[in-house]
């Protein structure tokens, strides 16, 4: 188990030195950052000296070293565009990304895996297939029409919902939440529908066909044989081996959830890390681009190792392995 | 809703209007909600140079003279001046203002203004580059000195906002932010001014809202108690956010959804021409990036009128532009000084008289070039040059057409990367024709020639701008601006396409005046 967990982290700070080595030639490839920071008539020498100032003129493993410890001790620099040290932009961004992509994620597993039985248990059944048939529409869908139709439908047509922002938040000092407010969870509902729409007919069509592939195994038989009732058989032995990989896919999801709420973000102009993104891309704002490509390099790795953890202790035979 | 419509329309609409309303209702009747794209960079006025950012700003400060209504220079923290010496202009000041704070307003605070903006960590330095100093004479009175004379220097003094000397060493702001170089102050995330509103919070890409300042020294032709702002990155988001009745305006409108939202009811377009000219760079090297080592055949005057008449303005404004754009064969839009109907003159669409000049110059069979065009500056940029290219392959020039995003295209033109390359100007903030000289027409040395990287040379040109430059009787300056414009067009030195449109749309009860130079000025706003 222990072998596992640090062979994990071994693999998990390779990912990380590769992903940090990207961000670092961005600030070094995307344009001479010299010609970016200084003013407009600068004299020659004025640059140069910008360049000895910026640490630029030292040899490019130097510099990347220096840019290493500099992450580590989380100085990420400040945002050329929002005039604000990038970490407190990213820790100002944050909960309005993750309090969505959480939303989402219970909406796709709370509506996904129930449809996914239903297919499964029944997959000749009237609403199997219409099932099936609409989960197409959502999986083939691009997520920036699936927002603007909502907004068409709920916000214009029948103005139930806003149609953009976050509505009003509650500050709690360390955390800024939509969730207590009634304009704040009315703000939710259409960019969480969006966002969690593919993840949705991802996990109900995994549930459906691992699913299908556990009832017909020989020890789904021998329990009805032994006659045992459908409903312990379905939901206590079947549905739980076919959760085993849900829960990868939904993990490992989470961290495209947070990469993907780049288009949600920007269709309803959802104030998280996705539009912070967009709009220093537009700008060309690097300190905040590589600070946003470490950060969910790292979610990304957190995330598998965690998963992966949480595979061994919920199937048995990985940790006798492992131990 | 006044005709007659059909029912199927007046059901389909029948929701949209009633939500209007009723949103428009609920919402306090003084308030004015309005989005645009992008977000207003800081509040520190000196800490950028974003045409956007500067006309939020002058919601909450004031500069010395102001734009009136008409677009003419009018008092507005200086009451009257006049010229002590051909290098020096003397500003009497407007007594009795207050400051959001409370702080009086007087000659000092004038002074910490212009030598923070003069500082060489600001900004915005360049908006005013021909200023020396700023000198107190008594507390209202200000004698600013600029290098020799200069007759921009109040087209220039209009964009410089005048800041609290108190509040700016209480604060620690007394030196300028800068956004390239990353410096913050407090100035960049609190204002203190003495505008007609002032901000009450300022959350960026959420939104900045701000509130009308009861005590401000002018008599307000708006009926505001507020203005929300909100930025929405996406034009579609933006529409619905009208049309749904969560946002009383938005500016600027998508041309596509013009019809659609003129459509709706209660709901209006407002359109004018900006400012704004798009043309064509060209260059004027010896060789093209597109094929080093051969000679450049743009520098045959003949080729480069034949790419001028090989292209298709018309079917540009009916298709691309869907009507909306003003065609122009000069490189200043009608308000501005230095146009003249004259050199406006359009020439002619004529494919065969371009191949005619094309082989007369040698190039019977055209030529290869570049063409690179932003794709997220300009009013449909990149379908303009997709157009053009197609036009231009018609008589045999064959345009490798890239285009790409403004964060990197407009580094890559100031290093002069491209063959032809689209770009826009509008004068701003001078509003004279002098910009256009200074900056694009003559040779890139000093001060001169800042966007001009593809070696446009022309001696009585260079000429003129200089003369033009420290030339006081103002009939006389006109007449030389024209008179380099109508060389530049002579020479080809651009090819002028069109001025774009200002359109906003916005529900049925607002009136706000349009600008040519895209300002929202909601001073003049009246909200029903």
């Amino acid at each position: 188990m222990i072998r596992v967990i640090l062979e994990r982290l071994g693999q998990a700070v390779l990912v990380l030195l590769a992903v940090s080595a990207v961000s670092f030639a961005m600030f070094r490839f995307v344009g001479d950052p010299v010609a970016t920071l200084s003013r407009e008539n600068a004299t020659v020498q004025e640059k140069a000296e910008l360049r000895v100032a910026l640490g630029l003129d030292r040899p490019i493993l130097v510099q990347y070293g220096a840019f290493l410890s500099r992450t580590l001790r989380g100085e990420w620099g400040i945002s050329y565009r929002n005039q604000q040290p990038v970490t407190k932009l990213l820790a100002d961004r944050l909960p309005a990304t993750l309090e969505l992509v959480l939303v989402a994620t219970l909406l796709s597993l709370f509506v996904g895996i129930p449809l996914g039985v239903v297919c499964a248990l029944r997959p000749d059944g009237v609403a199997a297939r219409l099932i099936q048939a609409i989960s197409l529409i959502g999986i083939s869908t691009p997520t920036f029409v699936t927002g603007i139709v909502l907004i068409l439908v709920f916000a214009v047509s029948l103005g139930w919902l806003p149609s953009f922002g976050r509505g009003q938040t509650v500050d709690l000092g360390w955390w800024t939440t939509g969730l207590l407010t009634a304009s704040g969870l009315k703000a939710l509902v259409l960019p969480a529908i969006t966002l969690a729409l593919y993840q949705l007919t991802l996990i109900m069509r995994l549930v459906r066909s691992e699913l299908i592939d556990v009832l017909s195994t020989d020890y789904i038989r021998f329990a009805k044989a032994r006659g045992l009732p459908a409903r312990y058989i379905h939901y206590r032995l079947a549905l739980r081996n076919a959760l085993m990989p849900v829960i990868t896919v939904t993990g490992l999801q989470i961290g495209s959830l947070i990469a993907f709420a780049i288009v949600t973000e920007t269709v309803f102009q959802w104030p998280g890390m996705g539009l912070l993104f967009i709009q220093a891309v537009s700008f060309a704002d690097i300190p905040v681009m590589a600070a946003y490509l470490l950060f969910v390099g790292l979610i990304f790795v957190v995330i598998n190792s965690v998963v992966d953890v949480l595979y061994a202790v919920v199937d048995p035979r990985l940790r006798v392995r492992a131990g | 809703m006044r005709k007659p419509m059909n029912w199927t329309r007046a059901i389909a609409l029948g929701c949209t209007t009633a939500m209007a309303a009723l949103a428009s209702a609920g919402a306090s009747a003084q308030t004015m909600r309005w989005s645009a794209p992008t977000d207003i960079a800081t509040l520190d006025p000196y800490a950028q140079v974003e045409s956007f950012t500067t006309s939020m700003l002058h919601h909450v400060f004031d500069p010395l003279v102001r734009r009136s209504r008409k677009m003419e220079l009018e008092p507005a923290l200086a009451t009257s001046w006049k010229t002590v010496a051909p290098d020096t202009w003397r500003f009497e000041l407007r007594k009795g203002v207050k400051f959001h704070n409370g702080n009086a307003f007087t000659a000092d605070d004038v002074v910490a203004s212009i030598t923070r903006l003069l500082d060489p960590g600001a900004r915005a330095r360049g908006n005013l580059a021909t200023v020396v100093s700023a000198t107190k004479v008594d507390d209202f009175t200000v004698d600013i000195k600029t290098k020799g004379p200069y007759p921009l220097l109040l087209n220039d003094l209009a964009g410089i906002y005048i800041m609290d000397k108190e509040w700016m060493e209480q604060t620690g702001s007394i030196k300028p932010g800068n956004i390239s170089t990353g410096v913050t102050t407090a100035a960049s995330t609190t204002a203190m001014g003495t505008g007609a509103f002032s901000v009450e919070s300022f959350k960026p890409d959420v939104g900045t809202n701000l509130v009308v300042n009861p005590n401000w020294w002018d008599k307000p032709e708006h009926n505001l108690k507020r203005i929300e702002f909100k930025p929405i990155k996406s034009d579609a988001t933006r529409v619905a956010a009208l049309l749904s009745g969560e946002l009383d305006m938005i500016a600027p409108a998508p041309l596509q959804d013009l019809a659609r939202i003129g459509a709706a009811p209660g709901f209006k377009v407002i359109e004018e021409p900006s400012l704004r000219l798009i043309f064509l760079g060209l260059n004027h090297r010896p060789e093209l990036k597109a094929t080093p080592g051969q000679k450049n055949p743009m520098l045959d005057l003949k080729v480069r009128q034949a790419m001028w008449h090989a292209i298709d303005l018309d079917t540009i404004q009916k298709r691309v532009m869907r009507g909306k754009s003003r065609n122009t064969g000069t490189l200043v839009a009608p308000p501005v000084p230095g146009f003249s109907a004259e050199n406006d003159k359009l020439l002619a669409f004529d494919p065969e008289l371009a191949k005619k000049l094309l082989a007369e110059a040698g190039y019977p069979n055209g030529f290869k070039t570049n063409l690179n065009c932003s794709n997220d500056r300009y009013i449909n940029d990149e379908q303009i040059c997709v157009a053009i290219a197609a036009m231009w392959s018609r008589v045999g020039i064959q345009a490798d057409l890239k285009t790409e995003s403004r964060a990197t295209y407009f580094p890559r033109m100031d290093k002069g990367e491209f063959d032809v390359y689209i770009i826009g100007w509008a004068t701003l903030p001078p509003m004279d024709g002098f910009s256009v000289l200074s900056a694009l027409i003559t040779e890139p040395k000093d001060n001169f020639g800042g966007s001009n990287p593809m070696g446009y040379v022309n001696p009585q040109i260079e000429k003129l701008t200089r003369d033009a430059a420290v030339e006081l009787d103002e009939p006389k300056r006109r007449a030389m601006l024209a008179e380099a414009m109508k060389i530049a067009k002579d020479t080809v030195a651009y090819i002028p396409l069109h001025t774009q449109p200002v359109a906003w749309a916005a529900r049925a009860g607002v009136d706000v005046p349009q600008f040519p130079d895209e300002y929202v000025r909601l001073w003049f706003a009246q909200v029903k």
